[in-house]
């Protein structure tokens, strides 16, 4: 019973990660409509800059900020200049260049800052709450840090006038055009939002995972995972999810013995779709009611 | 003669390579309701949605004076012309009062909207009664009068409405032109209105066109149109 | 919902387009080509189009289940191995001949992806995309995981003897395995198409356009879209095995899921929902790694990526949808000389 509870509380530092991705993940899904699978090397990326921002002596936190705002902008680029051209474009076209996106992302930032592995400085320190090897304070720093972003996220998706447009243009293009909503802009604002969170997903999970191009393959993965599993249009169930995957991974990684190690993602990810099949639209997801 | 809301000349219309619409020349009326009848496919819709830039189109429109043609479907929204889509397009996953709010998304005038959002309540107070509601659970004659109400909250100079009559029991379509008439005489909205349900359009309207597979076939006040024989035996079941 | 998934893909069935008759003249003259091109070029670039062949059916495959079925996959590279691995576990552990393994794969690559299919047949878009993905990241491990070790050869995997030309014929070992995949091609690629013009492929094809319309005509959707989950499988398994006597060797690492999105960008390349792109698409798969590597050792990732956003603009639709509308602009022109 200690044991369990003791791999529920490191489950629960992991899962922040991958709230943290979540995060980020369903934010891009609220503007777009679909899923980018791009968002984990673009943290990435985002997260090298501000690792070569610290190089060059800036202090932390203002290399924390200065990444978010590159991150919004560059997030913004990007959906002006590769997406938009490509709004006739069928959807899986989209998917395939989302994939080129990733290819040059991950090639790029090992060009660039080659595929060693970097350790990435954390505002929070590293001393162990709880006893030994379970949750750190920087662990217990990234989960407050993921809690604030949803509560702003909250709050402006449910109570602001541009949260609002937002969530049309996800929801009905058209008609957030005939009430006069520029689509185009919303658009943009929405990627680089989700930019900027994966950014600071990024920056937090850097410290635990180490910092190398290929950090966030199966954190990308987790994170799909927990957002799909929270229900894709709810950034609480994301979170939600987030947590229930990391404490899952670490469950099945310790109690089941033969398999545990080699196929974690695996059992991580068949549990999640057995949600799927009994509640297709994630746990927290509003099942859209349409009448044919 | 009233002044003129709304003017096209020489509209044509394509999807991808298809022609729909060949040259059509109409004007829409201040404080009046302009109907535009016709059959299936006669290409009511696609004049509206030519209208406002939402499918590949030629030729001019003025709008108050000011051509509006080539702008985009945002922007021509917000030089206060409202249109009415056909099938509602009413953002079904978010609430009766969110849709109310989206409607009034390119004003700024918070006390403005509020009484609005009241006086639309008024309109239509099955609306009331499900303000919280997700509009998509909302039966087809109270998401049509979503839509229009949303609309309403532009302050719309010019309301497109096409097809309101759609997929709506009879008693159902008499409430909501009786409402449409009340917005005509109570508010002198110019309305240009696109309809299947020839009846109760000419019922509402000052002037009518009828239009087949693309051309304008007739032109006239309302009561004539409604008096000629080859419309009365094709249209009104005469 | 077609829109979404096959942009303006033909929904004419494979064989209905104008100019039939250029059509069947286009695919002798390409057959043709086919099977005079071996003497002509050297052994190693023989090779390559063997594989860009094995490549064409895995993505014929994943396109039957993506394009013409509606069914997102992103774990097609899983049937590849399990195909791969039937040849090699044939040939290796039961010394049975190389052409016995074709059949043999595909049957066992469609009862997995039948069994696969029946419960993935609930999951829609992005929710069945995940699914399939955690097929793909799954199946390295579990083709190196111990218990199957004494089968799978483990991470050093399987080497397999190459077939020489049968009948003693003049034909390098290369050029042999290069008519054999021609053929097995060429019968696949006819029963693919018969099978879409078929009561069972409109059946396919309508479950992708209008899933409410064809349950209500009665169309059993669990069961065409896990049958076709199981084709879908069969033809990737057939290529898995293929590619297996091709190359000589099975191992993990070559069946991970960067395999699976090769074939996915392979297929959209080639043409959602055109048998005759996934050619184009089984030649891209191969040759544009190789040529973003060329171009810089260092940022291939970043070619690579830069080529495929290219690709994308000149051809939002494939190579297939990019053929369709210049032939629509000829036609069109001819008709205004008429």
């Amino acid at each position: 019973m200690e044991l369990f509870l003791h791999q529920v509380l490191a489950g629960l530092a992991t899962g922040g990660i991958y709230a943290c991705m979540a995060l980020a993940i369903v934010m891009i899904y609220q503007a777009i409509d679909h899923l980018n699978f791009a968002q984990g090397e673009m943290a990435m990326f985002s997260t090298f800059i501000a690792w070569q921002l610290l190089q060059w002596g800036m202090p932390y936190w203002v290399a924390f900020f200065l990444t978010i705002a590159i991150s919004f902008i560059a997030g913004v680029m990007i959906e002006r200049i590769v997406f938009k051209p490509l709004k006739n474009a069928p959807v899986l076209s989209h998917l395939v260049v989302f994939i080129a996106l990733f290819a040059i992302l991950n090639s790029l930032a090992g060009f660039i800052w080659d595929f060693g592995i970097k350790s990435f400085p954390t505002p929070f320190g590293t001393r162990a709450l709880f006893g030994q090897g379970l949750m750190s304070t920087h662990d217990a720093g990234m989960i407050a840090i993921t809690l604030i972003m949803l509560v702003l996220l909250f709050i402006f998706f449910r109570y602001t006038r541009v949260g609002l447009a937002m969530r049309a243009t996800a929801a009905n293009p058209d008609s957030a055009r005939l009430v006069g909503i520029r689509v185009g802009w919303m658009i943009a604002l929405g990627w680089g939002m989700a930019a900027a969170i994966g950014a600071i997903a990024g920056m937090l999970i850097a410290p635990v995972v180490f910092l190398e191009p290929n950090m966030m393959l199966s954190i990308l993965l987790y994170g799909f995972a927990a957002a799909v599993v929270g229900g894709l249009n709810s950034p609480f169930g994301a979170v939600v999810g987030g947590f229930g995957v990391g404490v899952i991974e670490n469950l099945a990684g310790t109690f089941i013995p033969y398999l545990g190690r080699e196929l974690k993602l695996t059992i991580a990810l068949a549990l999640i779709i057995a949600v799927l099949t009994v509640r297709p639209s994630g746990l927290f997801g509003r099942i859209a009611i349409t009448r044919v | 003669m009233t002044a003129t809301r709304l003017s096209a000349r020489n509209l044509c219309a394509f999807y991808g390579e298809t022609q729909v619409l060949h040259g059509l020349d109409f004007d829409v009326r201040e404080g009046g309701v302009t109907a535009f009848l016709g059959a299936n496919g006669a290409g009511k819709t696609s004049t509206l949605r030519a209208l406002c830039g939402m499918i590949r189109s030629t030729g001019e429109v003025t709008f108050a004076g000011v051509p509006i043609f080539g702008r985009a479907t945002e922007d021509i929204a917000r030089l206060g012309i409202a249109h009415v889509p056909e099938g509602r397009g009413t953002f079904s996953r978010m609430t009766v009062e969110e849709n109310l709010h989206l409607g009034a998304m390119t004003r700024s005038d918070r006390a403005g909207i509020a009484s609005d959002i009241e006086r639309v309540h008024g309109y239509f107070p099955k609306l009331g009664e499900r303000r919280r509601q997700q509009a998509g659970t909302l039966s087809g004659g109270e998401q049509q009068m979503l839509a229009i109400a949303r609309a309403l909250m532009l302050r719309p100079r010019l309301l497109l409405l096409d097809e309101p009559s759609f997929g709506l029991a009879p008693m159902m379509v008499e409430e909501v032109f009786t409402i449409l008439r009340k917005l005509k005489e109570e508010e002198g909205v110019s309305m240009l209105l696109v309809e299947q349900n020839a009846t109760v359009a000419l019922a509402l309207a000052d002037h009518a066109y009828l239009l087949e597979t693309g051309q304008l076939v007739m032109s006239g006040p309302a009561r004539d149109i409604g008096r000629d024989e080859n419309v009365q035996r094709a249209y009104l079941g005469y | 919902m077609r829109d979404r998934i096959a942009g303006n893909a033909s929904t004419a069935l494979p064989g209905a387009m104008p100019f039939a008759n250029l059509r069947g003249a286009l695919i002798a003259m390409v057959l043709l080509l086919a099977i005079l091109l071996p003497f002509a070029v050297k052994n190693f670039f023989v090779f390559q189009l063997t594989l860009a062949m094995v490549y064409a059916i895995a993505i014929l495959g994943l396109n039957l289940l993506t394009g013409f079925n509606g069914q997102f996959s992103l774990g097609h590279s899983a049937f590849f191995a399990i195909g791969a691995y039937t040849a090699a576990i044939m040939m290796e552990h039961f010394a049975i001949a190389y052409y016995w393994t074709l059949p043999v794969a595909g049957v066992v690559c469609l009862i997995f992806g039948f069994l696969f299919g029946l419960p993935a047949s609930r999951l829609e878009g992005i929710y069945l995309a995940l699914a399939t993905f955690s097929l793909a990241i799954a199946t390295p491990q579990i083709l190196k995981s111990t218990p199957l070790e004494g089968w799978t050869g483990g991470v050093q995997g399987i080497v397999i003897i190459k077939p020489d030309a049968p009948f003693a014929l003049p034909l390098s070992s290369d050029q042999w395995l290069y008519y054999f995949t021609l053929a097995a091609l060429v019968v696949l690629f006819a029963c693919a198409a018969n099978l879409l013009n078929s009561r069972t492929g409109r059946a396919i094809i309508a479950i992708r356009d209008n899933p409410i319309a064809a349950r209500s005509m009665g169309i059993d959707i669990a069961f065409y879209k896990a049958l076709t989950f199981g084709v879908s499988a069969l033809y990737t398994g057939v290529a898995g095995a293929l590619g297996a006597i091709v190359i000589q060797f099975v191992a993990p690492d070559s069946f991970t899921f960067v395999l699976a999105i090769g074939l996915f960008v392979g297929l959209v390349v080639g043409g959602v929902g055109s048998i005759a792109g996934t050619l184009f698409g089984g030649l891209f798969v191969l040759f544009v790694p190789n040529i973003a590597e060329q171009i810089s050792k260092g940022l291939a990732g970043a070619v690579y990526g830069v080529i495929l956003i290219l690709v994308i603009y000149l051809m939002p639709s494939g190579a297939a949808g990019l053929l369709r509308l210049i032939t629509k602009k000829l036609a069109r022109a001819l008709a205004r000389q008429n």
